[in-house]
């Protein structure tokens, strides 16, 4: 048991400047090991921004590369078995160690004690272990390409093709499961902080519109998740021991697979996109500088897509021999998902009206997000029609509709919470016009790819396939070029961040002159956070209060 | 922020502690028993039905659930409400196949 | 004569939040029960498919050594709930013996189980063996359910006998309190020693001098081993351990049925 002791200011009084930042802190380990070692919250932050940027911008790679391969007909660059485990690969490092860790592990980490007035997260010391889990996760699930060849299966492992591929599933889902519990904890830390750690004045509804996402997801974290840990744990021992769970052979139903992978997989996509939508609700007002819009519907609506979104998983298995009343009452939760989210978008662009509008590179990737996530979300809409569904599933239609949602959503929500927080989180300011630059390669090269890829979905392109038809043809080389035009995008953008980390002009306490409490403490915030008492007015967003 | 004084003082009785437990050795013997009728589609019915009353045992009182305040209880029902749509909803796809209109 | 001590002032921050790690707790469980909640789905799934094969299956279990096994979960739960309630009530050593018998319940639990998967593999009824692919699909699916969700409650069962031992261990030690100087602090700390005085006013114990070489300060109070002195943290921490113990109990509590007492 441990206490830690902070030794009080003395009588000659310090001032805040006085205090280190948490970068510059000497606590009880040195160099290294006060990195990997650290139980403070913006380190942790800090640990997981690097990991999930590197292996955002490997997965971009493999993305890159997969388009290479569709350039011509036939093998133009990759055997066909490489491309399976291409896509395989690039889909479970996006998913796994990418997005669903993403805004919550690398932004959240770092914000949400701060939004609350708080020293740090309720478990330090689960938190710091959350990490490593990530990280063993992350090494097994790569290993595993290595060592018995190059997994093929689709990130979804459906059976009974997982049961039976010699390649080494069973590692993988191993450390698909180190990368559950690690997601688990981090839900758990979260809630129990936003339970017990605000600020004595800071009620439910004075909090940050963020900490609200995060509580939601939090919740999906912690019901849904531990039903892909046994699922996986089902089918590693099927492999191991042939219990038959999944075997027609020995009884069993595939389909059932598909039940339980979706039930946790589905909420997953909620994991990845109400964090995101929080990012957009602190964006938003603080650049267009006026209080939200309808903040308690946001907050509600956070919940209610938590809730709606856990029960709408058959939507995947409409094609698979699951039942037709089943499908009928899946497409019809799907259409009720939809409401919550609309309300969002619709308060979010009512924020804009009368507002003062500061179109700096955060905002730019905000409003970007409500374009891009509403063709997401409408084409989901479509998918989610069972008569369309039909001529749809497994089309290229669904890749450009999920990466609509997860990229050009979650993806660019986290774009967002990057230039907005980066001045806080490391002191130093990156160059706007760059940055700006790179959001207009990105926006640019993203439809160019994505919505090509809507049409020859429609046209009948299957995914998943190494090779194409001549009729194809013309939006294969459209859609691959987009893909250039974005890659591009996304190393200029993650290039002028890393410039900025260590040559940047250093930031000042407030660059963006937003009202939320992050603004309100040292830039950047010393090891517990607050100097002084913070001010925590009645509305998080309220652009009057001055303090 | 400092709990040194937070925490829950209220003690439950040894004798409440033992009550349960014949209460849970009695209910385990009707589960037994009753496994043997011929309750054909029923038994499963019955066997979670007294299975859940000794999982409301232990949950109210071992683990003290019945003195924590109403958010854990909440959380537990939201937790199990959860589980069970996940069940039920599976079963739309499994008791439902074949079925076509 | 006492020399003055450093000015600066030392301010306890207590970090350990005994609601904040109950509801941590309480979340964990939901895990846990959604974990086995996954595998009562499929249960629930082949159950309603082959409810013949299911039924026909079962006969093959040990309905004494499951009622057995029942049993003494349940008496462990008691001993375990026994075991916090001394230990609230400052009664640390008949805590530790409620606790022991809460561990050897489940290593008795343990032994049981070893016995009845030893029978079955003996008689060649395991995943993947010859003997049972000439079952019925529905017989084999109950087998594969079987070993799958009493093989991962067992682990359940060996996490909670360590975690319950390591609980143990604590409440047995002396408690301790640990108190850091944070490095940056030491300047203020320059030329001053930790001392203790006696009534009368002497010195009857110095530490070194704390100069420009001391890189760590620390000071580790040590209780002694009397049960005024039990540590307000163990007592959570044991609730917490219990929960854990008990969400154990009550799985089993649906396996028991649903397994041995198919009719």
């Amino acid at each position: 048991m441990e206490a830690e002791v902070l030794v009080e200011e003395n009588k000659q009084g310090n001032s805040p400047s006085a205090i280190p930042s948490y970068l510059e802190h000497k606590g009880r380990f040195r160099g290294i090991w006060s990195w990997l070692l650290t139980t403070d919250h913006k380190r942790i932050s800090i640990l997981y921004l690097v990991s999930i940027l590197t292996f955002f911008a490997v997965g971009s790679i493999l993305g890159f590369f997969m388009r290479m391969e569709q350039m011509t007909t036939g093998p133009t660059i990759m055997e066909p078995q490489t491309y399976n485990a291409f896509f395989t690969l690039h889909g479970v490092m996006m998913i796994f160690l990418f997005i669903i860790p993403g805004i919550p592990a690398a932004f959240g980490n770092f914000i949400l004690p701060i939004h609350i007035g708080a020293e740090d997260v309720a478990f330090p010391r689960l938190n710091l272990m959350s990490w490593y889990l990530y990280i063993s996760g992350a090494i097994l699930a790569l290993t595993s390409l290595f060592v018995g060849g190059l997994i093929d299966t689709g990130w979804t492992f459906y059976v009974p093709y997982s049961l039976r591929t010699g390649t080494n599933v069973s590692l993988a889902l191993f450390g698909v499961f180190l990368l559950g519990f690690s997601s688990i904890l981090t839900g758990l830390n979260f809630i129990t902080t936003i339970h017990r750690l605000r600020a004595p004045e800071m009620g439910w509804f004075n909090m940050p519109l963020f900490v609200w996402s995060l509580y939601a997801t939090g919740w999906i974290q912690v019901i849904a998740t531990p039903i892909i840990g046994i699922t996986g744990l089902l089918v590693i021992a099927e492999r191991l021991f042939g219990i038959g769970i999944f075997d027609p052979s020995k009884g069993g139903d595939p389909v059932l697979f598909q039940h339980l992978f979706w039930i946790y997989s589905h909420p997953a996509v909620y994991i990845m996109i109400l964090p995101a939508m929080g990012v957009i609700s602190e964006v938003i007002p603080a650049f267009a500088r006026r209080t939200i819009f309808g903040y308690k519907f946001i907050a509600y609506s956070s919940i209610a897509i938590a809730s709606v979104g856990s029960l709408v998983w058959g939507h995947h298995l409409y094609v698979s021999g699951q039942s037709y009343t089943a499908s009928v009452v899946f497409s019809l939760l799907t259409f009720l998902v939809a409401i919550p989210s609309a309300i969002k978008i619709f308060n979010w662009v009512s924020t804009l009206y009368k507002g003062s509008i500061d179109l700096s590179t955060p905002m730019l990737y905000a409003l970007a997000f409500i374009f891009l996530f509403m063709i997401g979300g409408l084409t989901g809409l479509m998918l989610g029609t069972l008569s369309v569904d039909v001529h749809l599933h497994d089309t290229y239609f669904v890749v450009a509709h999920f990466h609509y949602v997860m990229f050009g959503g979650t993806g660019f929500g986290l774009f967002a919470a990057l230039h907005y927080w980066f001045p806080k989180m490391t002191g130093r300011m990156y160059n706007e016009r760059i940055a700006k630059i790179a959001w207009a390669l990105l926006v640019i090269g993203f439809n160019g790819l994505y919505f090509t890829m809507l049409v020859l979905g429609y046209q009948g392109m299957p995914r998943r396939y190494y090779d194409h038809l001549p009729e194809f043809h013309e939006g294969h080389i459209i859609a691959t070029v987009g893909s250039w035009i974005l890659v591009s995008g996304i190393f200029l953008m993650l290039g002028n961040i890393l410039y900025a980390l260590f040559k940047g002009r250093k930031a000042g306490q407030n660059p963006w002159k937003a009202t939320t409490l992050e603004w309100q403490v040292p830039t950047p915030p010393p090891l517990l956070n607050f100097v002084t008492k913070p001010n925590i007015p009645e509305d998080p967003y309220d652009h009057k209060f001055r303090f | 922020m400092s709990n040194h004084h937070e925490q829950e003082q209220h003690l439950i009785s040894y004798s409440t502690y033992f009550l349960i437990w014949l209460g849970l050795l009695a209910l385990t013997g009707v589960t037994v028993a009753v496994a043997g009728f011929k309750f054909k589609n029923l038994s499963v019915v019955v066997a979670l039905v007294i299975a859940s009353i000794k999982s409301i045992l232990v949950f109210n009182y071992f683990m003290h659930l019945k003195y924590e305040e109403a958010f854990f209880r909440v959380m537990l029902f939201v937790t199990l409400t959860f589980f069970v749509i996940f069940i039920t909803l599976t079963f739309f796809d499994y008791s439902f196949r074949g079925i076509i209109f | 004569m006492t020399s003055t001590a450093a000015t600066a002032k030392v301010e306890f921050h207590e970090h350990h939040d005994y609601t904040g790690g109950k509801i941590g707790m309480w979340l964990f469980l939901f895990t846990e029960l959604l974990l086995f909640g996954g595998m009562f789905i499929v249960y629930a799934v082949y159950r309603y498919q082959y409810p013949q094969e299911f039924h026909q299956a079962a006969m093959e279990l040990n309905t004494l050594l499951g009622t057995i096994n029942t049993i003494v979960l349940l008496t462990s739960s008691l001993s375990m709930a026994l075991s916090i309630a001394t230990l609230q009530r400052g009664k640390r050593k008949v805590s530790l013996a409620f606790l022991s018998f809460t561990i050897f319940c489940a290593l008795v639990f343990l032994v049981n189980k070893y016995f009845e998967w030893s029978d079955k593999i003996h008689h060649g009824i395991y995943p993947n063996s010859e003997e049972l692919l000439n079952f019925e699909k529905g017989e084999v699916l109950f087998f594969g359910l079987y070993y799958m969700m009493t093989g991962l409650h067992g682990i359940h069962v060996l996490a909670g006998a360590i975690i319950l031992s390591i609980m143990a261990y604590f409440i047995a030690k002396r408690p301790s309190e640990k108190y850091y100087f944070y490095p940056e602090k030491l300047k203020d700390l320059q030329g001053s020693k930790l001392v203790i005085i006696n009534q009368k006013g002497e010195e009857i114990w110095n530490g070194a001098t704390i100069n420009e070489s001391v890189d760590q300060f620390s000071v580790n109070i040590k209780r002694p081993l009397t049960d005024k002195y039990i540590d307000k943290n163990n007592i959570g921490k044991l609730e917490n351990s219990g929960l854990y113990w008990h969400l154990v109990d009550v799985i089993w509590i649906f396996l028991f049925p649903l397994f041995y007492l198919i009719t």
